[in-house]
């Protein structure tokens, strides 16, 4: 007994250090989402090509919701992902097209190709503090009922589709059948 | 020390004891109807981390999100929102990261009691320390009558 408490502070030492060593190894850049299992927040916008949505235009199966920006480098690099989902017919993609301009956008789209079912246009980022969102690329995994199920912050490249989105779709689909 | 190593001394210091809020501050052009709407305003974009350039907080942050929701704060007091329901918004949406106090719940507890519990323990751990070598001091000094006479039969042998 008395060697235990002896080598106590010994071996305090040792599980606080383990604990702190994985510490260093936390992501402290993506925050966990307060959304997540909650509806969409309620919007009434237009799209970037003028056209009035609001939650009933959102797709009603599972669905991307993309946060995007013409001035976003990292979007540019998540965009083929995008291309290739939206061209093979995998997921369908909602944008929202956040804290830009809404001609910028337009052009974006026209250059690097628009894999998005419709883009809302959130000018003012008011939509995505709805989402909390801090900033673009985000991506959002949004179920048939038009609840949030996943966010991913940063590029969604294909290794992030692989090994986050497919499990958790089919997760998803694992209940109800589509 | 040369003298200009002294002086580079006396700008640390004067740095260290700076308040570097106030340098950095973004400027808005917010309008509010009377001083005490303004000072919460302050108040709040002090205390509120901005979710995207972490560790800075909102009144001194250039990013986009914290421009955003500065002016949500802005609406938000104007409006006649108080204090309470304006935090219950920012939670809402970005949780206790926001909160550079993070607000008191289940979840939070351990992060308030943690340091009132390790300073109880550190008591309690120097309380048994003190008892026990007191008990060792009391034990060592004084000889009851058979350790005293064997003491100094010991004590005689050896001469």
């Amino acid at each position: 007994m008395t060697r235990f408490v002896f080598f106590l502070p010994v071996i305090v030492f040792f599980a606080l250090a383990v604990l702190l060593w994985q510490g260093l190894f936390l992501d402290t850049k993506a925050l966990p989402s307060m959304l997540i299992d909650k509806p969409m927040p309620e919007f009434a916008l237009t799209t970037v090509d003028g056209e009035e949505v609001t939650n009933v235009d959102l797709p009603d199966q599972i669905f991307l919701l993309n946060i995007w920006g013409s001035y976003c480098l990292p979007c540019l690099i998540e965009h083929p992902t995008f291309m290739r989902l939206a061209e093979e017919g995998e997921i369908p993609v909602v944008g929202v097209n956040y804290r830009d301009r809404q001609g910028l956008a337009v052009n974006w789209l026209g250059e690097n190709g628009n894999p998005f079912e419709f883009s809302i246009l959130d000018e003012s980022g008011r939509f995505g503090i709805d989402l909390g969102v801090y900033g673009a690329p985000e991506t959002y995994l949004v179920d048939s009922d038009g609840v949030i199920r996943y966010r991913h912050v940063s590029v969604l490249d294909e290794s992030v589709w692989r090994e986050e989105f497919i499990p958790a779709i089919a997760e998803l689909r694992g209940g109800v059948s589509l | 020390m040369s003298k200009l190593n002294l002086f580079f001394c006396l700008i640390l210091v004067l740095l260290m004891f700076g308040n570097p809020r106030a340098s950095v501050a973004q400027v808005d052009t917010f309008e509010f109807q009377t001083t005490e709407q303004q000072q919460r305003f302050r108040k709040l974009s002090d205390e509120l981390r901005c979710p995207m350039c972490q560790n800075t907080n909102l009144s001194g942050s250039t990013g986009g999100v914290a421009q955003d929701l500065r002016r949500e704060i802005h609406r938000m007091i104007v409006e006649g929102l108080t204090d309470v329901d304006i935090e219950e918004f920012m939670f809402d949406r970005y949780g206790d990261f926001i909160f550079y106090k993070p607000r008191f719940r289940a979840e939070t507890a351990v992060l308030w009691f943690a340091p009132i519990l390790f300073l109880l323990l550190g008591f309690a751990g120097g309380y048994i320390v003190w008892l026990k070598s007191k008990k060792s001091v009391d034990e060592s000094e004084s000889l009851d009558a058979s350790q005293l006479n064997r003491l100094n039969d010991l004590l005689d042998s050896k001469q």
